[in-house]
């Protein structure tokens, strides 16, 4: 069994997570990583993506991350995030709506469109789809 | 002295001055337990963001990074959070004092969110840069993260070189105090020491991905609109625990005045009335003599 950390995910209106877990998986924006205890002190920017948490009895729990920060300590481990959800808290119908929309922004290409914006929206509603699907 | 009509005038205009407060008060305490308790549910994300920039910083050992250091410019941003209306005892004074006593007016611009603070700053000749009233009716993370990025850009082109934010910081419903904060160049507490002044434990060095200044520059306005954001919630929950002291105490303030009046008038009254039988007596005992 791996080495217990103290695992935070806080938002500005909740604190979201906070436990003891043995390992924590998301998407940062060099890409996916997996953090035990003991890792090297680090500081990411977190992407949207896939939140995974490998609680203490080797439950998973999902959650959808978009934005924010990771802190890693050796002993403990902050995710400030902008925005995150669990699945239950997605309504599926909106994320699907955000994704065509997003999709059709991106092929059409008016000019004018704010193309960054809406790839990070796409981004978000096919995370959000990920993890109520799962 | 006062005939009996002009004290009962007086009397119930009090009374009908003592009903809105009285209103007023019971709406404040009403909106004070909302934002207070969105005020209290968002603190401990702006604590730990507090915690874990210093702790960011104070492992970041040497790094040079543009926001951790004052522009060039010797202009100065400060965004101050006040209310749009009135009747909240010194709430937006003391946050206009603040800035006065603070920040000369000669190089320092104003970023209001807040009327009453507009105002009363661009009276006593400062330049008020932005005026972001309306975010305070009901305030959102993304207004705040909006004001962070109009502030940055400003920043970045080098028009200030230091960034602060005034508002009022919410101890319990009748103690608030105002407060001014540094939010750029970002200024925790001693580099190199922990918070609690103690020596930094972890002696390894922190590690950026993918490299320190982009992290930074992700983190810095994170960081910037958090602080704002929780600055907002606080502020609007001391604004309606002033107006609710403010109100209270007005309301019994009249309750005293109509007390004092309703005394007067009946003595008032009362005057009269032996007068009136005075002269009843006199006139019967001259009819009768």
């Amino acid at each position: 069994m791996a080495d217990l950390f103290k695992l935070k995910v806080v938002t500005p209106d909740r604190i979201f997570y906070d436990g003891n877990v043995s390992m924590v998986e998301l998407t940062t924006t060099e890409g996916d990583i997996g953090v035990y205890a003991n890792h090297i002190p680090a500081t990411a920017i977190v992407a949207p993506g896939l939140l995974k948490i490998h609680e203490e009895s080797g439950q998973v729990q999902k959650a959808a991350l978009m934005a924010g920060f990771i802190e890693i300590l050796q002993e403990q481990v902050t995710v400030m995030a902008e925005v995150a959800e669990w699945p239950e808290d997605i309504d599926v119908k909106r994320a699907e709506e955000a994704r065509i929309r997003a999709e059709r922004r991106l092929k059409d290409r008016y000019p004018g469109t704010d193309v960054m914006r809406a790839e990070l929206a796409l981004k978000r509603a096919i995370v959000r789809l990920e993890t109520k699907a799962k | 002295m006062a005939t009996m009509r002009d004290i009962k005038r007086r009397r119930d205009s009090i009374q009908s001055t003592e009903q809105i407060t009285k209103a007023m008060k019971l709406v404040a305490t009403v909106k004070l337990q909302k934002s207070r308790a969105k005020a209290e549910s968002a603190k401990p994300y702006f604590n730990l963001m507090y915690d874990t920039m210093s702790s960011i910083i104070s492992k970041s050992g040497a790094v040079r990074h543009r926001y951790l250091q004052a522009g060039a410019s010797p202009k100065k941003a400060v965004i101050t959070i006040t209310s749009n209306r009135g009747l909240a005892g010194g709430y937006n004074n003391n946050i206009v004092k603040l800035v006065n006593s603070e920040l000369p007016a000669a190089d320092t611009m104003v970023y209001a969110i807040g009327r009453k603070g507009r105002d009363g700053l661009a009276r006593r000749g400062y330049k008020i840069q932005g005026d972001y009233s309306e975010v305070i009716n009901d305030p959102l993370y993304q207004d705040a993260a909006e004001l962070t990025g109009v502030l940055l850009e400003a920043f970045a082109r080098g028009e200030i070189g230091e960034i602060y934010l005034a508002f009022t910081t919410f101890k319990n419903t009748v103690v608030h105090t105002p407060k001014l904060l540094k939010l750029l160049p970002v200024e925790l507490p001693e580099r190199g020491q922990a918070a609690d002044g103690q020596e930094p434990k972890a002696r390894a060095i922190m590690d950026y991905e993918p490299d320190d200044e982009t992290v930074l520059d992700a983190i810095v306005p994170k960081y910037m609109s958090s602080l704002i954001y929780g600055a907002l919630l606080e502020s609007l929950a001391s604004e309606n625990g002033a107006r609710m002291t403010a109100m209270d105490s007005a309301t019994s303030n009249a309750e005293e005045m109509i007390e004092d009046l309703s005394l007067q008038y009946n003595r008032a009254r009362q005057g009269a009335i032996t007068q009136e039988l005075t002269e009843i007596v006199a006139g019967a005992n001259a009819i009768g003599g």
